[in-house]
Formats: structure tokens, sequence, C-alpha cells
């Protein structure tokens, strides 16, 4: 019984480690063949999924022969994913300064402003709370969600509610009564829109391009007025050492162009460099 | 000792196949599991232990884990001890498919168990919407920290526990029994002491699960210092702006999980 055993297990356990000593080479030899020349990597942030989904489809279906594939995450995390040795082609933040870092660590090209995102508040559709004004942030046991600090759309809502606290406007009470408020910092602004579109939250802030079609009717959106508002800036760069320069330019051109612009304003964003 | 021979059964591994065999085996475990948790050690540098500590946030955050994870392990061995203990003994109609829904929470991905808890214990939930105008409202408090702790990791416990009670010899309890032990007197004085090991086992992989547990807790308990804010949540957060404080908050959450699963070990033992 045990010799049975034993051979078997053996075997297994030669291929299993034949088998991890040897698929890496072979897959990337299949990668080369089959798509490495055609396929666009783009590391986009998160707040870019469903537009730039888009803009994919319609880059692709322009040049059948390319395949884009998008990996979105948050930009902080692109950035380390950059920096710690991945390989893209495209690199699409939702701030100016993950680009600005990478840039100086010379691992992208000079980036363009490519779109514009605003701040909105955004409540359930049954809007438990009652809000109806900026002001009613400050309710007391409201429940709000914000997102974290770290990631660009939390510090700009924290900016966003430090011009709200300004004297002429709502005071600095206000922003002490917001924080108290705050239930949770996200690590992601769909974490946001998804604690709110399933009614746990009372209100959230977020960027008026995460109001989209598939969410837009379990919302309830209320506007900030541009003067408190913070505007976020969206930089594209092509990724230095990418095999592939002139497809990555040409999907960096297609996005500022009229196509790729309107598709933006499509999505909540604004257009303009 | 020679290290070739099993302590208990005296055992030699003497063939030729057998030594290449343990030989591959413990090179692949310690190139997959022992190197990686090395490196962590080694990327995040010698400086972790001096300047983390302080930090208000992991301080409550290390709290917090250490607080709901074994607060987890204690409610999971409360309610899954009897459970375990009807799976071993009881032959019942519907006894598989209970067997098999325990464990699914194990398979399935952490933020669907999150997405699940929400929709259950969320105020618009299948079981909160009722609870709700009670003023109990689970989603961003602690509790639900450890309800989301709960789910993930009870059915370690109650697995490793009905292997245990199932192992230990069924003539010893009814020999119990005829010398005037109740059930329960018998359950706790030799079914309870002759599967001790297999529980312990059970709560530190319980214990273990909860204080890694990262998808379920987020998305049901939300990301917030000192109130749902445990270790792995903070370590995220951390790699959000800087990838050395993250990699400094897991190096401390793995020395302290090693430290006390080390004492935990000699105090059992």
């Amino acid at each position: 019984m045990r010799i049975n055993l034993i051979y078997p297990l053996a075997i297994i356990l030669i291929l299993l480690l034949t088998a991890c000593g040897g698929t890496s080479p072979n897959t990337e030899a299949n990668a080369a063949t089959t798509n490495e020349e055609t396929t666009l990597t783009v590391f986009a942030a998160a707040s870019l999924t469903e537009s730039f989904t888009k803009i994919a489809a319609e880059f692709e279906s322009r040049h059948p022969e390319i395949y884009i594939l998008p990996n979105f995450a948050g930009s902080q995390s692109i950035r380390l994913q950059l920096e710690h040795g991945a390989r893209a082609d495209v690199f699409v933040s939702a701030n100016t300064l993950h680009a600005d870092a990478l840039l100086a660590a010379g691992l992208i090209q000079p980036p363009t402003i490519f779109t514009h995102n605003r701040l909105v508040v955004i409540t359930p559709a049954h809007n438990p709370a009652g809000i109806t004004t900026l002001h009613d942030l400050a309710q007391p046991g409201l429940k709000l969600v914000l997102a974290g600090p770290e990631v660009p759309v939390g510090r700009y809502a924290r900016q966003s509610l430090e011009k709200l606290s300004h004297p002429a406007m709502f005071g600095a009470a206000f922003q002490t009564q917001v924080q108290q408020n705050v239930v949770s910092e996200e690590d992601t602004v769909k974490g946001v829109v998804a604690k709110v579109q399933l009614g746990e939250a009372d209100a959230g802030i977020v960027y008026a391009s995460d109001v989209t079609p598939a969410v837009a009717d379990a919302l309830h959106v209320i506007k900030i007025p541009d003067e408190y508002n913070v505007i976020a800036d969206y930089p594209i760069a092509v990724v230095t050492g990418t095999a592939k320069p002139d497809l990555a330019q040409q999907l960096v051109d297609f996005i500022q162009s009229p196509a790729g612009q309107k598709i933006m304003t499509e999505y909540g964003f604004r257009t303009g460099p | 000792m020679p290290l070739s021979q099993n302590r208990q059964t005296g055992i030699k591994v003497s063939s030729l196949s057998g030594w290449l065999i343990v030989t591959a085996a413990f090179l692949f475990i310690t190139l997959l599991l022992i190197v990686p948790l090395a490196a962590l050690l080694w990327r995040s540098g010698p400086g972790w232990l001096s300047n983390s500590w302080q930090a208000p946030a992991v301080a409550a955050a290390l709290r917090l884990s250490l607080f709901t994870a074994t607060l987890t392990t204690l409610i999971s061995m409360l309610a899954g001890t009897p459970i375990a203990w009807v799976l071993a003994r009881y032959r019942f109609w519907g006894l598989g498919l209970l067997d098999t829904v325990i464990d699914l929470p194990m398979v399935l991905p952490p933020a669907v168990a999150g997405v699940a808890l929400l929709v259950t214990f969320g105020r618009s939930g299948l079981v909160g919407q009722y609870t709700a105008p009670l003023g109990i409202e689970l989603p961003f408090t602690t509790a639900a920290v450890v309800i989301a702790q709960i789910f993930v990791a009870a059915p370690f416990y109650i697995r490793a526990a009905k292997s245990g009670f199932a192992g230990v010899d069924i003539h010893l309890e009814q020999i119990s029994a005829t010398l005037g032990e109740s059930t329960l007197g018998t359950f706790w004085r030799v079914t309870l002491p002759l599967a001790r090991k297999a529980l312990i086992g059970g709560a530190i992989l319980t214990w273990a699960r909860s204080l890694g547990e990262f998808g379920a807790t987020i998305l049901f308990a939300g990301n917030l210092t000192g109130r749902t804010q445990t270790m792995p949540l903070a370590i995220y957060t951390a790699l959000q702006s800087d990838i050395n404080t993250a990699l400094t908050l897991a190096s401390m959450l793995l020395v302290t999980s090693l430290t006390l699963l080390i004492l935990l070990r000699a105090i059992t033992h």
C-alpha cells in the first residue's frame, strides 16, 4: 500500500516542480507570438472604468487589429504597480500627483491633461436622511461615507468641505460636524458609491463621473457649486520603455480627439485641456 | 533523536524515494510559504519596530484586530462546538447538505461574503429592515467586524471540531453512560478532553483567519480608525499612499500573530 501511494505522489510532485520552472518562459513565448504585437496594456484610474471601457471599444473598432487590455485600480495602486516593474503601455491617472511622481522617476513620458472631473454629493434615491442642501451634511447622526484621505477623491472631498466651511459660507463648525458624521473611509471611490447605492450610507462625496447610467436610478445627486468644488485633472501618458510607443501615442491622441472627448462628456467628465 | 525517525511511531524514512519526496516537499513549501514571509520582513527593513508602534492609528488597528479575532474565536467555539458534535455523532435527513452549507463561506470570495452580510443585516437588508427601526444598525460598527469574521472564519473551527469528535471512540462514551454519566457529563468529561487537540487546532485556524480578514470587513463594516479599521484594512489603506508603511504594518501583524501562536502552543501542549 505504502509503495503504491509513494510513487504517484513523487511523480505528481516532480511534475509540479518542473511545471513551476517551465511554464513562465512558455507562456511568455506564446504571448509574444499571438498578441504581444497588437495588445495595448492600459493602467487606468478606477474612476475611468466605464468611460475608458467605451473609449477602448471605440478605439478597437477603428483599429480592428489592436486589442486593449485595461487594468483599472486606484491611481495610487497603478502607480505602485508601475514602480514595481509592472509592464504597461499607457498610464491614465485621476490626479497629477501620481503622474508627476512617475514622470520624475522617468517611468512615463510627459503627460497631457485630457479631461476634468468634479465632485458631487450623492444620497440613496429614497434619500433616508432627507438631504436637500449641502448644509444638511452636518445633520447630527447622519451616516456619511468618504474615500480615505490617501485616495485622490477623498482628498478632494476634504478640500471641498474645507471651502464650504469658510466663514462666509457655513462656518468652521460645519466641517467639525461633517467629520463626526463620517462612518467609513473607503479605499476606492467605487466603495463609496456601493455603500450609498445599497442605502447603508445616507450620503457620500464622489466624482460626477461615478453617477454612471448603471447606478443613476439608485442615486440622488446634489451639485457642489464650482467655487466650493475641487476640479480633478486627468493626465494620460505613454509609459517609458513600451515596445509600442506609436500605438500608445495613437490611443493618447484618440482620447483627445473630438470623438474621444464626446465619450468623456457622456460619462459626466468635463472636456478641454 | 534522529530526524529520520518519527517520534511517535518510530517509523524510519529510509528509502531513497522517501527522502526525495520529503526533500522536494520541503523545498516547495519553503519557496512558496516561508520565503515570501521572510521577504516581507527583509523588505520592511530593521526600522519597523521602532517607528510605527507609536502611531495612534496603528495601535488602534492592532488592538481592534486582536480584540475582534479573539471574540470571534470565542463565539465560534461556543456556537460551533454543539454543531460540530451533532454533525459528528448524528445521522439525519439533510445532514450532508448542512455540512456542505457550513463549508461554503470558506470558498466564497470574502468580498461576496461582505455583500451577502450587507443585504442581510444592512438597514434595507432582509433582516436589517426589521431591526433598523429598533435602533439596531450593524454596518459601520465593531459588531459588524466580528460578524464578518464569524461568517468567514467559524467554518474552520466547526470543520476541525467535527473531525475531532468523529475521532473519539464512541465506545468510551457508551461506557461513560453505563457508569451513570449524563449525556452532558459524558460530553464534558470524556468527549471534550479527548477531542481537545482538534478543538484547539480549529480555534487557532479560526483566530488566524479572523486576524487576516479583509474583504468582508471593508464591505460590511467599512473602514474607520478605532471602530472598524482592523490591521488588514490599515495595511491596505497604508498601501494607497506609502508601501513602506504598509510593509511595516504587515511585519507587525506577522510578528504579533507568530508570538501569540507560539505562546498558545506552549500553553496547550
